[in-house]
């Protein structure tokens, strides 16, 4: 039986801008377990990375709990105990603005060691440093190296390094391969999914690419313009798809084998765009791209029901409610 | 014998730089048919931009420098060509689709203004043009890439518009004079999952109607399976394998084409594989003869010694790797 | 023993390395040839500063020094750049006026430099918050007045000397610098690697120093090289005016002022100081130039 190491309840978080108030967070829950891969996919606009900056403590929520290890820790970062955050890291999507360009790979990785104090068996930084650097595959030689100097992925390494210096036990890995390429790609993912099994690390792994989340988790969340459409086991998700959304963004992948274009849902093809979140539409928010609108959608939003054990969807086809 | 459309003969480009030369390209061979839909497949860092900068021209030539080689439009060597040629095959012959829809429209002018600009620059010669033609030519290539109410978007400002909106405005700009080539440097990949998908077809659905030749270039490789004919796979500066798309993905034959294939993660699970090992080279100090050796598990003291020439292990199928040199496979 | 040894091979590495630096840096900087004619003419501006007292001609001429006997000469050999109306030479006052306008110019500096800078940063960090409000504003007054006439009016106020005159330029300039770190400080405050280094939990000070300010390094060295040229020439303004260095003191713009009234005539006792006033200016704006080509593009690989 596996303890839950995070649980989101009605997480809402909201914007003021001059334009509006932007619901980029709009009424979320799930729960993440020990040692689980939690999947979050959405496009823009749909609110994920704002989860993952909120968890982590880069902004305060608006309203709902994000209870970890039991404890409420709704606050942003600066007011949150140390222990924690050493616990909850964080992995950033741009290798290129997450890592100080004017500061060496060495410096880089010391800081969280320097400021968690931080030399386990007196060991000091620097021979800290070189087994972070070993540990992602990159020559001890790199530390004097300035970001600039070595590749995306070589970054990218650098960024979980970074998050890892502090052992935690919760990653937060927002969009990590998204701006590199297939084959660097599958090397940091075969990479982190090692460093989950062995340090028994619990992610929240976060990206659009839906053929990369079939490999990596085993419970997946579809969001859209902030709140979450259907949520169910990686394989049930794939082979069941409910939600009209999950079948226009499954549909819309465009694969390279015979056997996964019999996964692809043929009937439902991507049409119109993301509307701003400032602009929400009535009722249910996809109603105006879905191929499959009722009545009924574009008066009541409908709530996250449960279709069968673990597959939750948020949808009028599902509720009863048609008519 | 039919001439191809394009043409690009042993193109070897260099960078001046800080410690010496970046050899990116090193001997490119390309060829695009009239009418045909051709990927090129590579990753960052191979010599994909550059080598499509070079066909434009509009590399810096300083530090750029073209070393050696010839590119062919329509038997005529573009690299030779003046300006005065040069501009014409810029107007009416071929157009470029960036990867980035918002750098590429200028911010403070409306998007009838630019697109007014783009109609009379590519005009044909002599024909002269009334501001109604313009407007109206303007709002044909707006309806050609099914954009809702063009005459209200005439009047915006690129800020005004969605990512997915700049991307089709960017690609009516290039369909707006008759072009013979289509070079698409990644074309939504800065967009949504969804709204790339329809952009890839909209591509698709405006060449097939107007007989344009495609080069679709991208680094994913689901989106070249889907909208060409043939592909190109290139790694750090040459291409290692040419094929019919249905061909390259049944049977990929390079070391590195299977890599990639193997590498791309699969909606049906299976696990994401181990990539390819090692990185690319330094373009400084490439390795010699196959510039793929250091990281192929295949390798030979041939690889080393010279670089591979294509050779053909099927009709329409060739492999620059001396693997098959016997034209057999040895696997 | 294999740790000692690993960490001499490191230290011989990083020293390797940062020669490498050195020279990319170099590199960058040479490209334009008009910067190594910049670093050439103020390498000999800081030479002539630092050794006047050893390489001009007729050293007492610097100080209070008359001879009635050689006044108003014209350019000879013996006197290259002639004799003002005390006889004193006209070459040797330059060259230690070199001396002081350098040597304000760089007092200047390095007081509101930094002054500048930390409340910029400050100001940038805490946006939107009272702090930035109240620098923020305080720096909009400084800059509404032209620095000219802040320093003058300043300078009116107390006593001319070239103490004062410093003290007076200072007021007028720190501004310019809080406002450009204050921007790039809002821009960078946003970027992921700053908020990286606030969720590890490192203290503001840190933040400050360590992440954002090395990347203004190349905004604040730049703008400091060309600043240089700009105090020297308002130093001169002021002295012009008299209210900066006084007589004897042979700061630039104190000769050109005390000539200028007998211009045309004994122009060598005016042309020649301002001459070397627009010499300096050129050397630090070039200077400048390759400062910028050398720490600005650092993106690339």
């Amino acid at each position: 039986m596996m303890d839950t190491v995070l649980t989101i309840d009605r997480l809402k978080k909201h914007f003021v801008t001059r334009q509006g108030t932007v619901k980029a967070v709009d009424g979320i829950s799930f729960s993440v377990q020990e040692s689980e891969v939690f999947g979050l996919v959405g496009e823009s606009g749909s609110g994920k990375s704002t989860v993952a900056y909120t968890v982590v403590g880069m902004y305060r929520p608006t309203e709902g709990k994000i209870i970890y290890r039991g404890k409420n820790i709704g606050q942003e970062s600066r007011k949150r105990p140390k222990e924690l955050r050493k616990d909850i890291q964080i992995v950033f999507q741009d290798p290129g603005t997450s890592l100080n360009p004017r500061r060496t790979i060495r410096q880089i990785l010391e800081l969280p060691l320097k400021v968690h104090s931080l030399s386990k068996d007196d060991k000091k930084p620097l021979e800290r440093v070189e087994e972070l650097l070993e540990m992602v595959q990159l020559p001890p030689s790199y530390m004097y190296k300035y970001p600039t100097m070595i590749g995306g992925g070589e970054r990218q390494m650098v960024g979980i390094a970074r998050a890892l210096a502090t052992d935690p036990s919760f990653v937060i890995l927002d969009e990590p391969t998204s701006a590199l390429d297939v084959s660097v790609q599958a090397k940091i993912i075969d990479m982190l999914i090692q460093f989950q099994k062995k340090f028994k690390l619990a992610y929240l792994f976060i990206t659009h690419d839906l053929s990369l989340m079939r490999n990596v988790a085993s419970r997946i969340a579809i969001m859209y313009l902030g709140k979450i459409c259907e949520v169910a086991l990686a394989s049930e998700f794939f082979e069941n798809p409910l939600h009209p959304y999950t079948q226009m963004l499954l549909s819309s992948i465009h694969v390279i084998s015979d056997e996964e274009e019999a996964l692809i849902p043929k009937k439902v093809v991507s049409r119109g765009e993301i509307p701003s979140p400032v602009n929400v539409p009535p009722g249910c928010s996809f109603h105006l791209r879905c191929p499959k609108k009722m009545d009924i959608c574009s008066e009541k939003d409908p709530v996250m029901g449960e279709v069968s054990k673990g597959h939750g969807v948020r949808c009028h086809l599902y509720d009863g409610e048609a008519g | 014998m039919p001439t191809p459309l394009l043409e690009i003969k042993d193109l070897h480009v260099w960078f001046s730089v800080f410690k010496g030369f970046l050899k990116v390209l090193d001997g490119v061979d390309f060829v695009v048919w009239p009418g045909e839909k051709v990927g090129l497949v590579g990753e960052m860092g191979c010599g994909k931009t550059t080598m499509m900068k070079a066909i434009m021209r509009i590399l810096l030539m300083p530090p750029a420098t073209i070393r050696k080689g010839e590119i062919f439009f329509k038997g005529r060597d573009i690299l030779k060509m003046g300006q005065g040629q040069l501009q014409e095959i810029r107007r009416r012959k071929i157009s470029m689709i960036f990867q980035d829809p918002t750098a590429a429209l200028n911010p403070v002018f409306k998007i009838g203004t630019q697109l007014r600009d783009v109609i009379s620059c590519t005009r044909e010669r002599g024909k002269s043009m009334t501001k109604g033609d313009i407007r109206r030519r303007a709002i044909q290539v707006l309806k050609e890439v099914s954009l809702p109410d063009p005459e209200r978007i005439l009047e915006n400002y690129p800020i005004q518009l969605s990512g997915g909106m700049r991307q089709r405005i960017c690609i009516s700009t290039a369909l707006v004079s008759t072009n013979e080539l289509l070079i698409a440097d990644e074309p939504g990949t800065s967009l949504d999952v969804t709204i790339k998908d329809q952009i890839l077809r909209l591509i698709g659905e405006v060449v097939e109607k107007r007989g344009t030749s495609v080069i679709l270039i991208s680094h994913s490789l689901g989106a070249v399976r889907n909208m060409t004919d043939r592909v190109y796979v290139m790694y750090a500066g040459s291409m290692v394998e040419a094929a019919k798309t249905k061909s390259l993905f049944a049977n990929p034959r390079h070391p590195y084409s299977q890599g990639l294939i193997a590498a791309t993660p699969k909606l049906t699970g299976g696990g994401v594989g181990k990539g390819v090992p090692g990185r690319i080279p330094e373009y400084i100090d490439p390795p010699t003869g196959c510039r793929f050796h250091p990281r192929c598990e295949h390798a030979m003291p041939i690889c080393r010694d010279k670089k591979p020439p294509f050779f053909e292990v099927n009709e329409n199928h060739q492999v620059a790797c001396f693997l098959f040199r016997d034209n057999q496979s040895h696997r | 023993m294999q740790n000692k040894m690993q960490t001499k091979l490191a230290r011989t590495k990083e020293l390797s390395r940062r020669w490498e630096s050195i020279h990319r840096n170099w590199y960058k900087f040479s490209r334009n040839p008009l910067s190594i004619v910049g670093l050439v003419l103020v390498c000999t501006i800081v030479f002539i500063a630092i050794f006047a007292p050893y390489i001009s001609p007729h050293p007492e001429s610097a100080g209070k020094f008359v001879n009635f006997s050689d006044t108003c000469d014209p350019p000879s050999w013996g006197h290259p750049f002639g004799t003002d109306r005390f006889g004193r030479d006209v070459l040797t006052r330059t060259l230690y006026g070199y001396r002081y306008s350098l040597g304000m110019a760089l007092m200047v500096i390095s007081i509101m430099g930094p002054t500048g800078i930390i409340l910029g940063l400050v100001a940038g960090y805490h946006r939107n918050t009272w702090v930035d409000t109240v620098i923020m504003r305080v720096t909009d007054v400084f800059i509404a007045v032209p620095p000219l006439i802040l320093a003058l009016a300043v300078c009116s106020v107390l006593t001319p000397s070239i103490f004062n005159a410093m003290l007076a330029i200072c007021v007028a300039w720190w501004p310019w610098y809080t406002r450009m770190v204050y921007e790039i400080t809002c821009s960078l405050k946003n970027e992921f690697f700053v908020q990286a280094a606030e969720l590890t939990g490192a203290s503001k000070v840190h933040i400050l120093f360590r992440e954002i300010i090395p990347n203004c390094a190349a905004s604040i060295l730049t703008k400091m090289s060309l600043d240089v040229g700009w105090v020297i020439l308002i130093g001169a303004a002021l002295s012009f005016v008299g209210l900066g260095a006084q007589p004897p003191t042979p700061d630039l713009g104190t000769l050109v002022a005390d000539a200028s009234s007998y211009l045309p005539d004994l122009w060598w006792e005016a042309i020649f100081p301002a001459f070397a006033i627009m010499v300096a200016v050129l050397a630090f704006n070039l200077f400048g130039d390759g400062i910028d080509d050398m720490l600005g593009e650092e993106k690339g690989g």
